[in-house]
């Protein structure tokens, strides 16, 4: 079998060559970088601009950042049909093709994070290691491995100075400055992967890498702003049984509304701005009705009416647009909202990659795309639901294990739980 | 017509074993990628703020790939540039061709998917354009249904057909190719002779080069997993052999010729009559060129 003859279903006139190339991976591909720049440029939003109300999540902003990096490069990997030659990129890059900068923008922006987060955290990580050592000889065996684990993080710089701790902040926001550009260009880039694809007629357009970038920040933020109240909510929820009923004074405070209905408002922006700019497009390729139009008009409004309409921009969009514009926002509403957001982020990733593939370019004939459920072999593993189950679990596991080093919430010094 | 071919047909005698060929090929390219990966190695920290492509787009400045291949086709004057010539009025929809090519080159006869093929169009009087071209039309078109993919069909009245032709289709090894463009890796790249070949020992399958020829003339190897395309038998044409569809079309369809020399019938044709070439609009300059080309073929 040709790669990709698994996934796709051809009709009409197809030419023989033409499979769906780029399955599911490459639609996990633009959605977790998208979640990465996102929710990086939500905690800039503190560090760089001071916006005090998003103080209490710009730290996990972050670390979410950093955890899902991984998600950009899996899916690239699973993707690939020679995994293990992908170093190729870096020894001989060839600069005029727009995947070759990937491994270089990448490196440069997991340093980046990398580092910011050393700066955020030096502090703590020496606390925590001098805490955990006055502990002396009743330490358990875990607390041992976690002082090891923050000494070698203090990077055996121990100096706590007033004076040092500033040099850390203007060193925060050096990085969180120097971070927005990288971040944008991470994923306005993995735009032009796909703008600049002069063969695919739906890809074709210099707005692609802007509505790649703004929904970006979209899908991002709504992350940021869901797992926030989700681990926010659980964590008082604990500490309340921890404490018991009625002695509420230690336990952690529970979501701070004023936090989210400022982050909302961002999310707002970047969501009407997504859709214009989307809408944009749609309108103008039907208005200059080029060649191509005679069956992009068909593929958009008939074939993948339900896909792009209906579970892009209403439930995506549309929906979730008038649940955070109507007065007296709530948890639970705000929770339902980011998830349709998400939701139709992925959906305008899977409508651009899949569906710039479910037509022929001879204009004449369209190919089906079936997302291989059932893993029988690694090709339908790699490509298929599972792999693309596990592209987004991943950072989620890994965010757990570093909230674990990088405390995402302001705790009391010396009482780790 | 060509149902009962066998299937060993039309492997020229004087053939090169099909395996041969790779070697040769990714053989050149080492020695060109070892001797750029140390240009490049240089480059790379001078091109992570600016890469080639910005310079090339902004300041016109060729990249150092672009200069060498320059350099190759200077030094040597008699290197040829392979050109393609297609006539459609000679096809008759045979298959020959395409059932040589997939056995010159180790594609798998059962692989729905070739280097070359010939495609079918039928233009009826309503002006609508049907086309096909089943199994890339290696086993000829028996049928006179037009296959609609999914296991349906089309019945045509014979009166209802305005016009009803064949067209053989390759890679057009266009002078501007976005496969090579795109491929990360530079496992693809623009032989001095004009082929555009792919370095399987090199090539990391991202596929990008697959999506962006305008052509679909790429698919994935199902052996090597590697970027296919045709090569106009380079393995062939540089002994000084026509390539495998070449020499089993019996009338003469298709013909290669060099563009650099002045005696080759062929290249006098491209030059001297009326030719088309695919989606000029790509500005892909393609240097495979038709005749008898009709507005329908896209
Ligand atoms: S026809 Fe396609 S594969 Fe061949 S050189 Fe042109 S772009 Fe590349
Ligand atoms: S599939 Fe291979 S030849 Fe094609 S762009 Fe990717 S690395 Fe290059």
């Amino acid at each position: 079998m040709v790669h990709g003859e698994i996934w796709t279903i051809k009709e009409l006139w197809v030419l023989p060559n033409e499979y769906i190339i780029w399955a599911i991976q490459i639609v996990m591909y633009p959605f977790m970088t998208g979640l990465v720049a996102g929710s990086f440029v939500l905690s800039s939003l503190y560090h760089v601009f001071g916006i005090k109300k998003l103080e209490g999540i710009a730290r996990f902003a972050l670390v979410f950042s950093f955890a899902l990096l991984p998600g950009a490069l899996i899916p690239l990997l699973l993707h690939l049909q020679h995994p293990e030659r992908s170093i190729n990129v870096m020894m001989t890059p060839h600069f005029t093709s727009a995947i070759a900068a990937f491994g270089i923008v990448f490196s440069c922006y997991f340093a980046i994070v990398a580092a910011e987060i050393w700066f955020l955290y030096r502090r703590h990580f020496i606390d925590h290691s001098r805490y955990l050592q006055s502990l002396g000889k009743d330490r358990t065996f875990g607390q041992r491995v976690l002082q090891l684990v923050h000494t070698i993080l203090t990077l055996g710089s121990f100096e706590t100075s007033e004076e040092s701790m500033r040099k850390d902040h203007k060193a925060i926001k050096l990085l969180a400055s120097a971070g927005i550009p990288v971040a944008l260009f991470l994923h306005g880039y993995a735009g032009f992967i796909f703008g600049s694809v002069k063969a695919n007629a739906l890809w074709l357009t210099p707005l692609m890498p802007v509505i790649f970038i703004v929904s970006a920040v979209v899908s991002g933020i709504s992350l940021c702003l869901l797992s926030y109240i989700i681990v926010s909510e659980v964590r008082s929820r604990r500490g309340r049984r921890r404490l018991g009923k009625g002695k509420l004074k230690g336990a952690a405070p529970s979501v701070d509304i004023s936090v989210i209905k400022m982050t909302s408002k961002f999310l707002l922006i970047f969501l009407a701005t997504a859709v214009s700019l989307e809408l944009l497009d749609l309108v103008f390729r039907g208005y200059t009705a080029l060649n191509s139009w005679r069956i992009l008009k068909d593929a958009l409004y008939v074939r993948d009416f339900r896909n792009i309409f209906i579970l892009q921009y209403g439930l995506g969009a549309f929906v979730p647009l008038v649940m955070l514009l109507l007065p007296r926002l709530t948890l639970r509403r705000t929770v339902v909202a980011t998830l349709l957001v998400l939701w139709g982020v992925l959906m305008m990733r899977y409508n651009v990659v899949i569906g710039g593939q479910s037509f022929s370019q001879t204009f004449a004939g369209y190919m089906h795309y079936k997302l291989p459920v059932i893993p029988y072999d690694v090709e339908r593993l790699k490509e298929g639901l599972v792999g693309a189950l596990i592209v987004f679990s991943f950072p989620m596991l890994l965010f757990y294990i570093y909230s674990k080093v990088f405390p995402v919430f302001p705790r009391q010094p010396h009482s780790p739980d | 017509m060509s149902a009962d071919i066998p299937e060993s047909m039309p492997h020229g005698t004087e053939t090169s074993p099909a395996v041969q060929q790779q070697p040769a090929e990714s053989g050149a390219r080492r020695a060109v990628s070892r001797r750029d990966f140390l240009k490049k190695t240089g480059l790379l920290a001078a091109g992570i703020l600016t890469p080639a492509v910005a310079l090339e787009v902004i300041f016109g400045l060729k990249g150092a790939g672009a200069a060498q291949a320059e350099g190759l086709a200077t030094a040597a004057k008699t290197t040829p540039h392979w050109q393609f010539l297609v006539d459609t009025n000679k096809c008759v929809g045979c298959g020959f061709c395409v059932k040589a090519c997939k056995l010159e080159n180790e594609i798998p006869y059962t692989l729905n998917a070739s280097r070359t093929w010939v495609e079918r169009h039928v233009i009826t009087k309503d002006g609508e354009s049907h086309v096909d071209s089943p199994h890339a039309g290696q086993y000829g078109f028996t049928e006179p249904e037009i296959d609609l993919g999914e296991g349906k069909t089309l019945a045509i009245a014979p009166e209802d057909i305005s016009k009803a032709f064949f067209v053989p289709k390759l890679c057009n090894q266009c002078n501007h190719p976005p496969c090579v463009q795109v491929c990360p890796v530079g496992a693809t790249y623009k032989s001095p002779d004009g082929v555009v070949l792919v370095d399987r020992k090199w090539c990391i399958g991202c596929g990008y080069c697959v999506n962006a020829c305008p052509y679909g003339a790429r698919f994935f190897h199902p052996k090597y997993h590697t970027a296919e395309k045709c090569t106009f038998c380079e393995h062939r044409i540089s002994k000084g052999l026509k390539p495998a569809c070449v020499q089993a079309c019996a009338f003469g369809a298709r013909q290669i010729g060099d563009q650099n020399d002045p005696a080759d019938p062929v290249a006098e044709v491209v030059a001297t009559r009326r030719v088309e070439v695919l989606k000029a609009e790509f500005g892909t300059d393609p240097q495979c060129f038709y005749l008898g080309m009709d507005a329908e073929v896209r």
